[in-house]
């Protein structure tokens, strides 16, 4: 073997051994981060009896799908026994128009922060940036207050309003770094071609934001579906989210624990968020990164 | 009364003053290039012609209007910008159309003037492409297409060439001239490019920090520079600048760089410094009018194909002169050269501006 053929096994050894090592570590750390789901199929597929008696890592013996369908339309949540599905429909009643707004609004935000920049816009976006720092707690109280001055408390309606103006200050700041690379000679030529503030927003920077917009969907999306403290504490009994009536679920049910019903039910709960990142994580990370470049 | 006046405009960012009394007329069909250094404030003008900033000062009219308070889209001016501003969901032929849609222009007609403007600029074959999909030339002939849809009443170009390579710039350049020719468009015309300033104009202003320092034709910019910024900025290779001392007799220049004394064709207070700018073509073969000859020994020779430009020692100073490609020489000869001194520009070493009435035009000087 030739010294030049030694030097390039020695160099191809340590990165075929480097490759080893971190697929290796990929596949511990998937296999860590995937058995809890694992454990809760499985567990939903079950009966009662062979979760009792059986190992909790071990595959069902006879699946049965008997868990879904009582956690979807016969289970019971304090008093009422039908199920979650009601409250699967209060979640999505709130969650489809809060992030609708929440993501329109911060887009036209942004647009105004960085196109149509007027004294003080910074300080503006500042005290926006500032409400994506507040925590949850500190305005339940407040809030509370105005919902009920608006005859909003206890509604749906309500709720879509606290997750909106709650998620404006992300929503802004997603935009606002998205759009503030974004030419602005397009828009003054928009301009002078004779096209007006919403023109200009709907023909021109609408087509070029698909990314910002994916990531902004995704993250509110998430965020709105997996909010318990805002759900817990402005809606109550019939117009629960899912989130809450998981967690009245799995506490109250007296007599024996159904662990596969309450399994099907986490599952169902985490369904959407799921498909969500399934339908669009590709765009997710495009524009993540994308505004990481950029911004 | 001009077809475009700008009367005395100012404008002021954050506490600095970027644009400081600007002067500017010109005829309805002119092509008018504003040229200057990067930063000295072109963009900012265009930009206030055309509504896009505000001036704090002065005013602008056109057609013996005023326009400052109008929208930029009430102008009646269409832009091409330096990064061409194509808007990149739209096809070639949705952007040139979009100014036509804004205007409210039925669809079949919008279609049919789409059609000639990019025949006239032969883009018809690239109209439902995106603009991504485009050379930098097209994207340039796109933005063209898109201001000349409008049929406005004045064109506005900021450094529309800066972005392509050298020899589609001298294509693209000879298209804008051509067009100009055949529309009697009134244009303004940015570039910090002297040579294509030179090429395009009917008229230039020369502008630097924010001022006009010259205004004129072409011609007069190049042969009677108003100031040294002027000289040296305008022209390849630059005015040859030889600063010295008027002779006690007020006929000639002693000069700093050596041993030399140059006549004066105009007499001068004697002791004035004052400093001589010479182009190129001024220093050569000829031997006629006024002037001197003088053996200079060669240290640089440039062929450019088209002249040769000798680069001669004078003293301590350094001077291009131009003479036919047919000349052969080589570093380190001696070569003869004239000094055409009627040709010479005198500015005053101190303010420099030109000492008028010390500079003549070449076709006076030749009388
Ligand atoms: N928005 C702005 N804020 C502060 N300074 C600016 C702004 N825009 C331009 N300037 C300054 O104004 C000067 C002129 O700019 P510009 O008109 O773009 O120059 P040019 O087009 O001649 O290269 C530059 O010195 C630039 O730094
Ligand atoms: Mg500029």
């Amino acid at each position: 073997m030739s010294a030049r053929e030694m030097a390039i096994s020695t160099a191809a050894g340590p990165a075929r051994w480097s490759r080893v090592v971190i697929y290796g570590l990929l596949i511990v750390f998937a296999l860590f981060y995937l058995t809890p789901l694992f454990v809760m199929l499985s567990t939903s597929f079950k009966t009662l009896d062979e979760i009792r008696s059986g190992n909790i890592l071990a595959l069902p013996a006879h699946p049965t799908a008997d868990a879904w369908g009582k956690a979807w339309g016969s289970a019971c949540i304090g008093v009422t026994c039908e199920g979650i599905k009601g409250y699967f429909w209060n979640s999505i009643k709130m969650v489809v128009p809060a992030v609708l707004i929440s993501t329109v609004l911060g887009a036209l935000n942004g647009y105004v922060l960085t196109k149509w920049r007027f004294p003080g816009h910074r300080i503006v976006f500042g005290m926006m940036l500032f409400a994506c720092f507040i925590p949850f707690q500190s305005v339940l109280i407040p809030m509370a207050r105005v919902l009920g001055i608006l005859g909003l408390s206890n509604t749906t309606a309500g709720l879509v309003m606290v997750h909106v103006v709650y998620g404006l200050g992300f929503t802004t700041l997603f935009f606002r770094n998205y759009y503030d690379t974004f030419p602005t000679e397009l828009i003054q030529s928009a301009q002078m071609d004779g096209a007006g503030f919403f023109t200009i927003f709907r023909r021109i920077l609408l087509p070029s934001s698909a990314p910002i917009i994916v990531v902004t969907v995704i993250y509110q999306f998430t965020n709105i579906w997996n909010d318990f403290l805002f759900g817990v504490s402005f809606a109550s009994g019939g117009s629960s989210p899912m989130t809450v009536a998981l967690n009245n679920l799995v506490s109250s049910s007296t007599g024996v624990k159904e662990y596969n019903v309450d399994m099907a039910a986490a599952v169902i709960a985490a369904l959407p968020t799921l498909i969500v990142y399934i339908v669009a994580g590709r765009y997710f990370m495009r524009g993540l990164m994308a505004g990481a470049i950029k911004g | 009364m001009a077809f475009i006046e700008i009367d005395s405009l100012e404008r002021t960012i954050g506490g600095n003053k970027i644009l400081k009394g600007i002067d500017i007329e010109l005829e309805k069909g002119g092509f008018l290039v504003l040229v200057g250094p990067s930063g000295c404030g072109k963009s900012t003008l265009l930009n206030a012609i055309a509504g896009l900033q505000q001036p704090t000062a002065g005013d602008i009219r056109i057609d013996g209007t005023s326009v400052v308070n109008l929208h930029p889209s009430k102008r009646d001016i269409a832009m091409v910008f330096q990064s061409y501003a194509l808007y990149p969901n739209m096809t070639v032929g949705e952007n040139i159309a979009f100014p036509l849609e804004m205007a409210g222009t039925p669809k079949e007609n919008r279609t049919k003037e789409v059609g000639a403007v990019a025949k006239t600029l032969q883009i018809e074959h690239l109209l439902d492409r995106k603009p991504a999909q485009l050379s930098g030339g097209q994207r340039q002939r796109v933005a063209m297409a898109r201001a000349l849809v409008r049929k406005p009443r004045l064109f506005l170009f900021d450094e529309p060439l800066s972005n392509l390579d050298a020899k589609l710039r001298v294509e693209v350049r000879a298209e804008i001239k051509r067009l100009h020719q055949n529309t009697h468009a009134t244009i303004i015309y940015v570039t910090h490019d002297q040579i294509e300033a030179m090429t395009l104009a009917t008229k230039i202003v020369v502008m630097k920090d924010g001022i006009i320092q010259q205004a004129g034709t072409p011609s007069e910019i190049y042969n009677t520079p108003a100031n040294m910024f002027v000289a040296d900025f305008m022209g390849s290779p630059a005015m040859n600048m030889l600063p010295g001392t008027v002779t006690a007799d007020g006929r000639g220049v002693a000069l700093d760089a050596g041993a030399f004394t140059l006549p004066l064709a105009t007499p001068l207070t004697p002791g004035r410094k004052v400093t001589l700018g010479l182009r190129a073509e001024a220093i050569g073969a000829g031997q006629s009018g006024f002037g001197v000859t003088l053996d200079l020994p060669v240290e640089i020779v440039e062929p450019t194909g088209s002249d040769l430009y000798l680069w001669l020692r004078l003293g301590k100073a350094l001077v291009s002169a131009r003479f036919p490609a047919t000349v052969e020489q080589r570093p380190g000869a001696i070569q003869p050269v004239w000094l055409d001194l009627n040709r010479a520009v005198i500015f005053d070493t101190e303010s420099r501006e030109r000492i008028v009435g010390a500079a003549q035009e070449p076709a006076l000087a030749a009388t």
